[in-house]
C-alpha cells in the first residue's frame, strides 16, 4: 500500500531501472514479428513500391495501339537527350508516341490513382470506417457537379496551371463533405449502414441534377461530358501535367505530413483530443484538403470509382493501419492501380476504348461486396 | 495546502499541492441557453497526489461528465480545475495530454492496428518529430520503452503483435489503460473501467489501479457503477446526486445505508468485507 518514500511521479528514468536491460530484446522482437513499424521496414516497403512504379509505368506506357520494345525505349531517350541527333525516322514516331501520348497518360494516371487512394484512407480515419471513399460518399460526384456546372457555363477549357475547373470540383466535393460531415458529427460516428445510405442518397441526387446538366447541354458537348463523368484518362499536354502534379504533390505532402495524426483520430474523436489534438481544426483541415484534392482529380479525369476504398484496405490488410505507412504505400499502390486499370482499358478492346471507370467498378465492386458480405466483423 | 479532512491521504505528500483541485464547477450541455438545466452543478473537491478516487452515483447523475470536465474534453460554464498546481485553461492541449490520461468507455476498434503500435499512440503528446520528417518520424527509444513499462505492468505484452481489433474485452480494456500509461501521466481518469467484464477481469483491473498508485504514485479517478469496488479500491468515494456533490469521504463514511438511501433513494444491506473490513453492499431481499 501506501510506500513512504516519494518518487517523482511519472518519472520514467527512476522507475525504468532495472528495465532497460530488457529494452532492447522487446524492441528487436516487436519490429520482426511486425508488431510495431520500424525505420527499417518502411524504407524497404516504399522503394520496393517505388521502385515497382517505375516498372508499372515503364511497361504501361509501352503497351498500346503500337507496342513498342525497349530498343525503342532506348531511341525515343536518345532522340530526346539530343535532338537533332536521330538516326531514324522510327525512333521520332516512338519518341511521339512515348512522350507526346502515353508517358503523360500514364503519369496523369498515377497521380489521379495515387490521390483518390489517399484521400480514401483520409475519409477512412476521419470517419472512423473502413469503406468509406470519396466516390461511394457522393464527394465525386460532388466535384463531378462543379465541374460540369463550370463546362456548361463554357469556363472548362482554361490550361490547367489556371486551375479554374479543379476549384469548382473542391466547391462541389466540399458541399458534398459539409452534408456527410454534418452527419458524423452528429453521430459520433457514422456506421456503416448509415454511411453507405447517405451515400447512396447524395449520390442519387447530385448525378440526377449532372444529368439535368447534361440533357440541357448541345448534344456535341454532352457528349464529351458523359465520356468524362464516367471516368477516362486523356493525354494532357505537358504542361497541364505539371500543373496537376503541383497541385497534387502539395496535397499529398500535407496528408502525409498529418499521418501520425490521422493514426490518433481512428481511436476516437475525446481519446484524440485527450491526446492533445484540436480535433475541431485538424478534422476541418483535412476535410477540406479531401475536397480539394478530390476536386482537383475530378476535374481532369471525371468519376473513377473504388480506387479510394479498394486500395487502402488492401494495403492495410497487407503492410498494417500505420498511417506513416500506409498513407505512402496507398499512394504508390493506387497510382500503379490505376496505370494498370487503364491500360486495360486502352487496350483489351482496342481500337475501341472503354472508360477507366469502368474498369476501376468492374475490380473494386466485387470486393467491396465481398467485404460488406464476408467481412462484417471488421467495420461495424 | 491540505485540510484535516484528508484523512486517507498518503503520508509524506501533504506539502504537495492536489492533483486535482475542482472549485465551484458547473456545467451544463448547450452552453449559455439560460433553461438548460445543469449537469453538475457548483461541485468543489480535490484529489490528493496518489489518491484513488471513486465517484459514484444514480444514472444520470453527471459521473461522466464531471469525468469529462476533469479530463478538459468538456469546458466548465463557471468554476476552475486545477491540475498538477496550475489551471486548466492556463494549459495547452499537448500540455493536459503530458499531465492527465483518460481512459473512456470502450470504442469498438475498427482498424487492425497491433497492440503495440496502440500503446504507442500515448505517446502522441511527446512526440517530437519536426514537420520536415513529413510524418513518417519513427517511434524513438524513449517512446519504446515507455510502452514496454505500460505493456508490461497491464500485462500485455504477450498480446504485443495482435490486431486490437481482434481482441476480448477484458484484453482491450487492458490495452486502452497501457496507452494511457504510455503517456507517462500522473493523472490517469478511467470511465467505468470493468463495464462488461467478468469477475476475473474485474479483479485483474481492480488489482492493477492499486499496484499502479503504489508503484507510479499515479493519482487515480475512476467513475463506476460498481459501489462494492469502490469500497475495496477507492482511498476516497465521492458521491453525486443530479448533478452536485452529495457526499466524499473515506467508503467507511460514505458507504453507508443513509447515505445510499439519500443518494440513491432505495435501502441495501451494508456489511463488513469478510477480508478487508472495509463496507460490502448487498441488495436486499425483495419485500415479502
Amino acid at each position: 500500500m501506501p510506500n513512504g518514500h516519494v518518487a517523482p511521479i511519472a518519472s520514467a528514468t527512476g522507475a525504468m531501472d532495472g528495465r532497460d536491460s530488457v529494452g532492447q530484446p522487446a524492441e528487436n522482437e516487436w519490429s520482426r514479428s511486425g508488431a510495431i513499424l520500424t525505420r527499417r521496414r518502411r524504407f524497404l516497403v516504399l522503394s520496393g513500391l517505388l521502385a515497382a512504379s517505375v516498372v508499372v509505368i515503364v511497361l504501361c506506357s509501352s503497351f498500346g495501339a503500337a507496342a513498342l520494345t525497349g530498343s525503342d525505349w532506348l531511341a525515343a531517350l536518345r532522340e530526346l537527350a539530343t535532338p537533332g541527333h536521330g538516326d531514324s525516322a522510327a525512333a521520332g514516331t516512338a519518341g511521339v508516341i512515348l512522350f507526346q501520348l502515353r508517358v503523360p497518360r500514364v503519369l496523369m494516371g498515377f497521380l489521379v490513382g495515387g490521390v483518390l487512394a489517399a484521400v480514401g484512407v483520409t475519409l477512412q480515419a476521419l470517419l472512423r470506417n473502413a469503406l468509406a471513399d470519396p466516390y461511394v460518399l457522393g464527394v465525386s460526384s460532388g466535384a463531378a457537379l462543379g465541374a460540369a456546372v463550370a463546362m456548361l457555363l463554357g469556363i472548362g477549357a482554361t490550361s490547367m496551371l489556371v486551375p479554374i475547373l479543379p476549384l469548382w470540383g473542391f466547391a462541389g466535393g466540399l458541399i458534398a463533405l459539409v452534408l456527410i460531415y454534418r452527419m458524423a458529427q452528429s453521430h459520433g460516428r457514422l456506421p456503416i449502414h448509415s454511411l453507405l445510405l447517405a451515400g447512396v442518397i447524395l449520390n442519387a441526387i447530385l448525378t440526377a441534377v449532372i444529368m439535368f446538366i447534361t440533357s440541357i447541354m448541345e448534344p456535341a458537348r454532352s457528349a464529351g461530358l458523359m465520356a468524362w463523368l464516367m471516368g477516362s484518362l486523356t493525354a494532357p499536354g505537358w504542361t497541364g501535367l505539371m500543373g496537376t502534379a503541383l497541385y497534387v504533390i502539395v496535397g499529398i505532402t500535407f496528408l502525409l505530413y498529418h499521418a501520425p495524426v490521422l493514426n490518433v483520430l481512428t481511436q476516437g474523436e475525446e481519446t484524440a483530443r485527450s491526446l492533445g489534438i484540436d480535433t475541431e481544426r485538424t478534422k476541418k483541415r483535412l476535410y477540406a484538403l479531401t475536397a480539394l484534392l478530390t476536386g482537383a482529380v475530378v476535374s481532369v479525369s471525371g468519376m473513377i470509382g473504388f480506387v479510394g476504398m479498394v486500395i487502402p484496405h488492401a494495403v492495410r490488410m497487407a503492410i498494417g493501419s500505420d498511417h506513416r505507412l500506409l498513407m505512402p504505400a496507398s499512394v504508390l499502390v493506387g497510382g500503379m492501380f490505376l496505370v494498370v486499370s487503364d491500360t486495360v482499358a486502352r487496350t483489351a478492346f482496342a481500337p475501341a476504348e472503354i472508360p477507366v471507370g469502368v474498369v476501376t467498378a468492374l475490380a473494386g465492386g466485387p470486393f467491396f461486396l465481398y467485404l460488406l458480405l464476408w467481412r462484417k466483423d471488421r467495420m461495424v | 495546502m491540505q485540510t484535516q479532512s484528508s484523512l486517507e491521504c498518503t503520508p509524506g505528500q501533504s506539502s504537495a499541492d492536489p492533483a486535482i483541485a475542482v472549485k465551484d464547477v458547473s456545467f451544463r450541455y448547450g452552453t449559455g441557453q439560460a433553461g438548460r438545466p445543469w449537469t453538475i452543478e457548483r461541485v468543489s473537491f480535490y484529489v490528493a497526489a496518489g489518491e484513488v478516487l471513486g465517484i459514484v452515483g444514480p444514472n444520470g447523475s453527471g459521473k461522466s461528465s464531471l469525468l469529462k470536465l476533469l479530463a478538459g474534453l468538456l469546458r466548465p460554464e463557471s468554476g476552475r480545475i486545477g491540475l498538477m498546481g496550475h489551471a486548466s485553461t492556463d494549459l495547452s492541449p499537448i500540455a493536459v495530454a503530458k499531465i492527465l490520461a483518460v481512459v473512456l468507455q470502450e470504442q469498438a476498434q475498427i482498424f487492425p492496428f497491433t497492440v503495440a503500435e496502440t500503446v504507442l499512440m500515448g505517446r502522441f503528446p511527446h512526440r517530437q518529430a519536426g514537420w520536415w520528417s513529413l510524418g513518417g518520424g519513427a517511434d524513438t527509444a524513449r517512446d519504446l520503452a515507455s510502452a514496454q513499462r505500460a505493456m508490461a505492468e497491464t500485462d500485455v505484452v504477450s498480446l504485443a503483435d495482435r490486431p486490437v481489433s481482434e481482441l476480448s474485452g477484458g484484453e482491450l480494456q487492458r490495452v486502452m489503460i497501457a496507452r494511457a500509461l504510455a503517456q507517462e501521466p500522473a493523472i490517469l481518469l478511467l470511465d467505468e473501467p470493468t463495464a462488461f467484464l467478468d469477475i476475473n477481469h474485474q479483479l485483474d483491473i481492480c488489482g492493477l489501479i492499486s499496484r499502479l498508485r503504489d508503484e507510479r504514485q499515479l493519482t487515480v479517478v475512476l467513475v463506476s457503477h460498481d459501489l462494492n469496488l469502490a469500497s475495496q479500491y477507492c482511498d476516497r468515494v465521492l458521491m453525486l446526486k443530479a448533478g452536485r456533490l452529495s457526499h466524499i469521504g473515506s467508503p467507511a463514511e460514505t458507504i453507508r445505508p443513509d447515505v445510499l438511501q439519500t443518494v440513491y433513494g432505495c435501502n441495501v444491506v451494508v456489511d463488513a468485507h469478510p477480508q478487508t473490513g472495509k463496507p460490502r453492499v448487498t441488495m436486499p431481499m425483495s419485500r415479502p
